[in-house]
């Protein structure tokens, strides 16, 4: 023990049950993973997985309405399917494949080693499984939610309705995300790298922090309204208990008072990943950044003053319905802004049309379709008829399909090569842009009209004299053309799996500092964490401009200003022509090798064997210290699902659930966030 | 911890909206806030609350000397206080129970309890961080370096001492004429 003396205590040997985990191959070094990339990885093939669910669940819907009074399903069983479809879009995979995408992609973009807090990342992603499962499992306890992804109460406190795997599903995926949205904006503020001010960050940076900070103040007020819907169901209590004076209502501004903010959560991240992947295949920077910054930072603020916007017809009277109508047009106009400035990108630029960019075009075209129907939805008049028709179905399929799915594409599409050292073939791509986009008005379009004509959402057949049969019928072959498209993306990912790891790190000729390392990066992401002198980093490492405005590329070896004698910075290589291929960073030769070597001291040996530039002859082993892998998230977020059925079912298992978690975090927080060195090389920086 | 903090504001903040909301909205015939409340009792609850915020304050001005003892002595003074607020918390709850009042009973009977049961959930958080503090620095795991520890706890405690002063305002101290 250690001696304890006033000023010079001695920190003890540290003592634990279990050794830390070491692996870096194989399952269990996925399950003890701390390190962000693969933690993207995770989210995203989870997302995927859970894309193609939500997506039968779509399908099954649309069998059943494909004919009038359809027999696939019945009322109970539709009103799971629209239910479970929708939290699955939602929760389960528009947020989570934003999230894959801000994990893998982010520390990248601002030079960062890994993200402020690993392990609560690992822990995030774990509790984001576990409660998507334990919301599934339902179907095998009883049965799965069926009141609604919006659940309003006291309906959606009948037992019918099974709303109580909802609550505590939600509860723990909003525990996941708020924990998340503390660890990346807290990496955001505080790691970038050196000269990277908020300014010169990439844009998709800029709207993951504004997306942190809207999850961190809106999972809070969906999280009392869970609570308060779980505590009616379970333990009778009367939060919406209209016969003890509740107000049915106050479901309905907690709801909303999160679930605005949400569609912005939601479509924030595509809208970065947008304007990541314009500039790029227009070959010309962003045009209006700041402007394009400042809108995203608007439509945050703003999105908090909106939300009755989808209670017009509860009865809040005149004055209410006008100031929300107001801030609702109010808030299309930052968006517009941003509309304008992506067309201004393109405008003049040398456009290369690949599968990213086709996307990106996808989603602007579609966006402006659904947000000129949630226009029109801001008329409060117009509203009464559209508001619980097919015609609001149209307009959040638009924008969230059409918008974040879309641009999600598009990420997946640009980054891939990135994260798995393979570019996926461009010709299947476009053939799933095409039939996607094509499949997707198909079934959405019609939405439009027959939401005019007056068929109602959440209805489980209609009758053939309502004059609706042709439209729902065509909607139903678009359905299956998405299925097909997803098929051809499948297909392209296992093909291009199958491949060999060629890419290099910079295949499309890219702007921001991902590019910079190998793909995929190593480890420890870059050997040397680059110095930040403008937006557009790695662009202008690459191009300047001549006398003319003309881009010519930098030569190698040329000065790269006053930083370059603090050798702080990755080789400058030779700018390259459209077909040229690029000199990768220095650094692991196989940096393209597992999915980044997962070793806690990766060696950079810069300049080994690429003899190019100036600034960089470092001592050789140079170790740099990563966090160890840890299985203490995984244990603790095991805990909430076992919390979840003990709370359910029996209060054994519950306490059980609490004591799993409080020993995963305390066994969290008695470790430390990296293991020391065995033994420290005699030679080397530390 | 901050950001942290600035969701749990929000958490509170919905909580006490609902709570505001509902008030004076019970349906006589059942216990209401006027006829149950003990203020006086509250009241001597809520000061051993705040003083704890003080020994808080105090542990961290301990270690950021680098005094072990005193810091384990402020920490376990902290709990201690805590302790005893949820103790008092506790009679309070079983005595409201005892004269009619249960998360069942009524609108006033629900969203007291929520709130300030949430309230008390995260008290009890904040000890259970607290004992930990105090094992660490036991086992000689809390130098001065590590002072920001200490530093985010008593952020954590603060935030929870101030949350309740804004419950005994609102849920106690102001009348609801009912």
């Amino acid at each position: 023990m250690a001696a304890v003396v006033q000023d010079q205590v001695e920190l003890a040997p540290r003592r634990s049950i279990f050794a830390r985990p070491t692996a870096t191959h194989g399952v269990w070094s996925w399950v003890t993973t701390v390190d962000h990339k693969r933690i993207g990885i995770l989210y995203g093939v989870s997302s995927i997985f859970f894309f193609l669910v939500g997506g039968s669940e779509a399908l099954l819907i649309r069998l059943q309405l494909a004919r009038p009074n359809g027999t696939v399903v019945s009322a109970e069983q539709y009103n799971t399917l629209f239910t479970m479809h929708g939290l699955t879009m939602i929760f389960l995979v528009v947020m989570p494949l934003s999230a894959a995408f801000f994990n893998y992609m982010g520390p990248l973009m601002i030079g960062a080693r890994d993200v402020a807090f690993p392990r609560l990342n690992a822990f995030s992603y774990w509790a984001f499984l576990f409660g998507g499962l334990f919301l599934y499992s339902s179907f095998l306890l009883g049965g799965a939610p069926a009141g609604g992804w919006f659940g309003y109460a006291p309906l959606s406190e009948q037992p019918a309705s099974h709303m109580q795997f909802y609550a505590l599903g939600l509860l723990m995926l909003g525990i996941a995300s708020t924990v998340s949205a503390v660890n990346l904006a807290v990496t955001v503020i505080n790691m970038r790298a050196p000269g990277m001010s908020l300014f010169r960050m990439p844009v998709f940076v800029w709207m993951t922090l504004v997306v942190q900070f809207l999850l961190i103040f809106a999972l809070p007020v969906l999280t009392v309204g869970l609570f308060e819907l779980f505590f009616d169901i379970r333990f009778g209590t009367n939060f919406f208990n209209f016969t003890k004076g509740a107000d049915p209502v106050l479901w309905q501004h907690l709801f909303w008072l999160f679930g605005h903010p949400e569609v912005y959560i939601l479509i924030l991240p595509a809208m970065g990943i947008v304007s990541e992947v314009l500039p790029v295949f227009a070959r010309k920077p962003l045009f209006g950044y700041p402007v394009v910054v400042f809108s995203g930072i608007a439509i945050g603020f703003m999105g908090w003053g909106v939300w009755a916007h989808h209670m017009f017809a509860a009865g809040l009277g005149p004055v209410a319905n006008s100031a929300f109508a107001l801030s609702t047009m109010f808030i299309a106009v930052p968006t517009g802004v941003k509309i304008f400035n992506w067309v201004a990108t393109l405008w003049g630029g040398a456009i290369r049309f690949k599968t990213p960019l086709l996307f990106s075009l996808g989603f602007i075209a579609m966006f402006i379709i659904g947000g000129l129907s949630g226009v029109t939805h801001a008329v409060v008049p117009a509203d009464y008829q559209q508001t619980d028709t097919y015609y609001i179905v149209a307009h959040f399929h638009y924008v969230l399909f059409g918008g974040s799915i879309f641009g999600l594409f598009s990420g997946i599409y640009y980054w891939w090569p990135k994260i798995t050292g393979r570019v996926l073939s461009d010709s299947l791509g476009k053939l799933h842009f095409w039939l996607m986009l094509i499949g997707f008005n198909v079934t959405f379009g019609p939405f439009h009209i027959l939401g005019l004509q007056g068929m109602p959402r959440r209805i489980y057949r209609y009758s053939p004299f309502a004059g609706w049969n042709f439209w729902n019928f065509v909607s139903t072959v678009g359905s299956f053309m998405i299925a097909v498209s997803i098929l051809v993306f499948l297909y392209n990912v296992v093909r291009t799996q199958r491949r060999p790891k060629l890419a290099e790190a910079d295949p499309w000729d890219a702007r921001t500092l991902e590019w910079i390392t190998t793909s995929p990066p190593p480890a420890h992401n870059f050997d040397e964490i680059p110095v930040v002198h403008s937006v557009d980093e790695f662009w202008h490492r690459k191009y300047a401009e001549d006398r003319e405005g003309r881009l010519a590329p930098v030569i190698a070896g040329a000065s790269d200003g006053p930083d370059s004698a603090s050798g702080g910075e990755p080789h400058v290589r030779p700018g390259r022509p459209e077909a040229g291929g690029v000199v990768g960073l220095a650094g692991d030769v196989d940096g393209g090798g597992q999915e980044g070597r997962g070793d806690e001291y990766a060696e950079a040996e810069q300049g080994d064997g690429h003899g190019d530039g100036p600034g960089g002859q470092h001592g050789k082993g140079h170790k740099i210290h990563m966090p160890s892998p840890s299985y203490y998230p995984i244990v603790a977020a095991l805990g909430l699902p076992i919390l979840g059925y003990g709370v359910l079912y029996s209060w054994f298992l519950a306490a059980d659930g609490v004591l799993i978690l409080l020993a995963g975090l305390f066994g969290w927080a008695n470790e430390p966030s990296a293991e020391p060195e065995p033994e420290h090389a005699p030679a080397g920086a530390e | 911890m901050w950001a942290f903090l600035a969701s749990e504001c929000l958490l509170f903040g919905a909580l006490i909206s609902t709570y505001l909301l509902y008030r004076g909205k019970t349906i006589p015939g059942t216990p209401t806030a006027k006829e149950i409340y003990d203020i006086p009792y509250t009241s001597v609850s809520s000061f051993v609350l705040l003083m704890s915020s003080l020994t808080m304050v105090l542990a961290l001005a301990s270690i950021q000397r680098g005094d072990q003892q005193k810091l384990r002595a402020w920490l376990m003074a902290t709990a201690l206080l805590g302790m005893t607020f949820i103790s008092g918390q506790v009679y309070e709850f079983t005595t409201f129970v005892k004269e009619g009042l249960t998360l069942k009973t009524n609108l006033f009977g629900t969203t007291f309890f929520v709130l300030t049961g949430f309230h008390g959930v995260h008290v009890t958080v904040g000890i259970l961080m607290l004992l930990s503090l105090v094992g660490m620095s036991l086992d000689g795991r809390l130098p001065v370096e590590k002072s920001e520890v200490v530093e985010l706890v008593g952020l954590y405690w603060h935030f929870v001492d101030i949350v309740w002063i804004v419950i005994f305002t609102v849920v106690y101290l102001i009348p609801t004429g009912k």
